[in-house]
């Protein structure tokens, strides 16, 4: 029983890890309708703000959580006005940009913060395991867990329950005729990217005591990310949320029944023949075209 | 785009035919190809990568390399005659190692190269010294089961860091092993060694896993620790993924008093990313450690730091990287200047002895492999390792030890024993 109990935690806690780094790609992705291959370093960068701040500062992990939003969120938005919207509707344009763009951000990092693995401290307070219905679980891992249903209900509410949302909404549905409204599409996209890569950045910061923090550490959350959003359908946030579920609790399951990996290749194809029949993903609405 | 022009095409046809014309003789004359020191100066290859994914330690590697070289030129160098480094970047890329390589040794006709740190890079670069008789020299402890004429290997190889190690874990900590690796050769190999240690002392592999390169996802590892409940965890994870495993590791509540996490990969370098209190009381073996205390490493970390900066670390490969060109100016020393070539060279590093930062070590004249002392250190909060246990004598290289029938020759070939 506590062996089922730890699996289902394990593979939630992964779960929640894949839900964090992936919800922020969902929104860019389902809502201004870029495929953002940067999302990884975004991520990086994140993980990068909280050394720094650590670091230079002698910030603890929570302030720097929230800097880190707002640094990278920025960032997002300065990208956004300099290069994305260019591409509007040149959905390979913006694949090669956002890739360069990744390229190059991971290059800077490298060069100016070096190419050397950097060390963030784990909150002391959760740095240890918390005896939890019978089993040890970890309590930075229960953190993350927490802070990935906050971050979640603070997205939901966002869209579906402010002015901004419906907007977004309104123009997600139909960008001329939200125009028509008198709704600035233009500075809901710079907004919904910047918020988008904000997550990636918290993402990023929440990932980097647990994992280890490095220039490439991007590349493999993005593919992972990527991962997620095509199985939940894209503009889904029910369908992210699934998915991000049904991976992580499938990963760790296939990882403890063989091993990682094997797991990692049932689960690609697993995506593979899922989106041979099911191309819109699980849960699929409609996507901005053009 | 290139454009053919008339005049460049004349160009290089004339350009060709004079290469063959000049190029020709060659073939008539033996061993005329062969890199042969000329006038006042020896030149080596100083083969590391400064830029690309294992930037931080082959840089390392070539510093302790160029140090060595200095060192060499300020006692007069050898025979008094000058080392000349000639350093290139393969930007750990095996493909541009094998070009740089080709480089060094047809183009400078350098009489050795000191390089690598990775096993691909080694074996990307290995066709070239062999075809050319050249000489490579290569400091990283590694996975054994190679047997090059054309390659002096300083590092560790499995029987080397295993030998004292896992009897030393069985008889502290138990019989129960968990194997966990990245998934390619190196850990597998060790692994093999270590299963057969194993069986000898009557212990047993309760789980034996490989994750993919780079993965920083241990829950599912970690509950298999948690259910086997393992003496002794044996990693031999490299890269980022260590810093992971520790951290993750601690944080889901597993106690290294228990169950101890035993590496050959973990070195001060990995320490420092991940944090002292997530390695503390996990140990590595290997035959040097910056906190080894003697004279000779006093002398270099000292060196290091004062040439390098004052946070400067030293590590068990930077050691290896810095004694072996002490070792090949040693042989080559021993040498008339007129024959300094890579075989000659080769043939006089066998049994050479120098006394390293770890220790006096020795190059074996059957394998080219490096007589090593191995340690078992024990992981510190400040990031360094505290030495507990330490070989009485030096520890003989086989890097065919796990595969009874077959041994390394000096005609670099792979034999059954009768």
């Amino acid at each position: 029983m506590t062996d089922i109990f730890n699996q289902v935690f394990s593979g939630l806690s992964i779960a929640s890890i894949l839900l964090l780094i992936s919800l922020g790609l969902a929104i860019i992705y389902g809502t201004v309708g870029v495929i953002n291959l940067a999302h990884g370093e975004f991520v990086m960068l994140g993980a990068y703000a909280v050394w720094f701040l650590e670091d230079h500062f002698g910030l603890g992990l929570f302030p720097c959580i929230v800097l880190a939003f707002f640094a990278v969120g920025t960032l997002g938005w300065v990208v956004e006005r300099l290069i994305i919207r260019r591409l509007y509707g040149r959905v390979l344009d913006t694949i090669l940009a956002t890739w360069g763009l990744g390229v190059i951000l991971q290059q800077a990092i490298r060069l100016s913060a070096g190419a050397e693995l950097r060390y963030v401290q784990m909150p002391p307070g959760l740095s240890a395991a918390v005896h939890f219905a019978g089993v040890d679980v970890s309590a930075y891992r229960l953190f993350v867990l927490a802070l990935t249903a906050i971050l979640l209900a603070v997205t939901y509410v966002l869209i579906f329950r402010t002015r901004f949302g419906m907007r977004l909404r309104g123009v997600v549905q139909n960008p001329e005729i939200a125009r028509c409204f008198g709704v600035n599409t233009s500075q809901i996209y710079a907004m919904t990217f910047a918020y988008g890569a904000g997550l990636a950045g918290i993402a990023g910061a929440l990932v980097s005591p647990l994992k280890s923090v490095s220039p490439d550490m991007g590349t493999g959350y993005v593919v992972d990310a990527f991962m997620v959003v095509v199985v939940g359908g894209v503009q889904s946030l029910l369908g992210t949320v699934a998915s991000a579920g049904i991976i992580g609790e499938l990963s760790g399951g296939l990882a403890y029944l063989s091993n990682d990996t094997i797991a990692k290749a049932i689960v690609f194809l697993g995506v593979v023949v899922l989106i041979r029949f099911r191309p819109q993903g699980l849960f699929a609405l409609r996507v901005r075209r053009g | 785009m290139a454009q053919f022009s008339r005049r460049g095409v004349v160009k290089g046809v004339a350009g060709l035919a004079g290469a063959a014309t000049f190029g020709f003789p060659q073939i008539w004359i033996k061993n005329s190809g062969l890199a042969r020191a000329a006038g006042g100066e020896i030149k080596v290859g100083v083969l590391y990568s400064l830029t690309g994914t294992t930037a931080i330690i082959e840089t390392s590697l070539n510093q302790a390399t160029l140090m060595a070289i200095e060192e060499i030129n300020a006692a007069g160098g050898v025979n008094g005659r000058k080392l000349v480094p000639v350093v290139e970047d393969p930007a750990s890329d095996p493909a541009t190692f094998a070009e740089k390589a080709r480089k060094l040794v047809i183009g400078e006709k350098c009489v050795s190269v000191f390089g690598s740190y990775t096993s691909a890079s080694r074996k990307a670069v290995l066709p070239i010294f062999e075809r050319y008789h050249n000489l490579y020299w290569y400091p990283t402890l590694y996975e054994g089961r190679e047997c090059s004429m054309n390659v002096i290997y300083t590092g560790a190889v499995p029987n080397q860091q295993q030998r004292d190690f896992v009897p030393w874990l069985v008889k502290n900590f138990g019989k129960r092993f968990y194997l966990i690796g990245s998934n390619y050769i190196y850990p597998k190999e060790e692994n093999n060694v270590c299963k057969i240690l194993l069986q000898k002392l009557g212990g047993e592999v309760v789980g034996e896993e490989y994750v993919p390169l780079g993965h920083s996802e241990f829950s599912s590892v970690i509950e298999k620790f948690k259910n086997t409940k393992p003496n002794v965890i044996f990693s031999t994870v490299v890269g980022d993924s260590v810093v992971a495993l520790h951290r993750q590791y601690k944080a889901a509540g597993l106690d290294p008093a228990k169950m101890p996490m035993a590496s050959l990969t973990t070195s001060e370098e990995e320490v420092r990313a991940m944090g002292g209190e997530f390695a503390l009381g996990h140990f590595t073996s290997a035959p040097y450690f910056m906190s080894y205390e003697s004279p000779e490493n006093a002398k270099f970390v000292a060196a290091i730091q004062s040439k390098y900066g004052k946070n400067a670390v030293t590590n068990f490969v930077s050691e290896p990287a810095y004694f072996q060109v002490h070792l090949f100016a040693q042989a080559a020393a021993k040498l008339a200047g007129s024959d300094l070539t890579p075989p000659t060279i080769r043939e006089a590093a066998w049994g050479q002895e120098y006394k390293a930062p770890e220790g006096l070590v020795k190059i074996d004249g059957q394998n080219s492999h490096t007589y090593l002392w191995p340690k078992i250190g024990e992981a510190q909060m400040n990031g360094q390792f505290k030495i507990i246990e330490q070989s009485k004598e030096w520890v003989e290289p086989d890097p065919y030890w796990a595969y009874p029938g077959q041994v390394c020759t000096p005609k670099g070939m792979v034999e059954k024993k009768a």
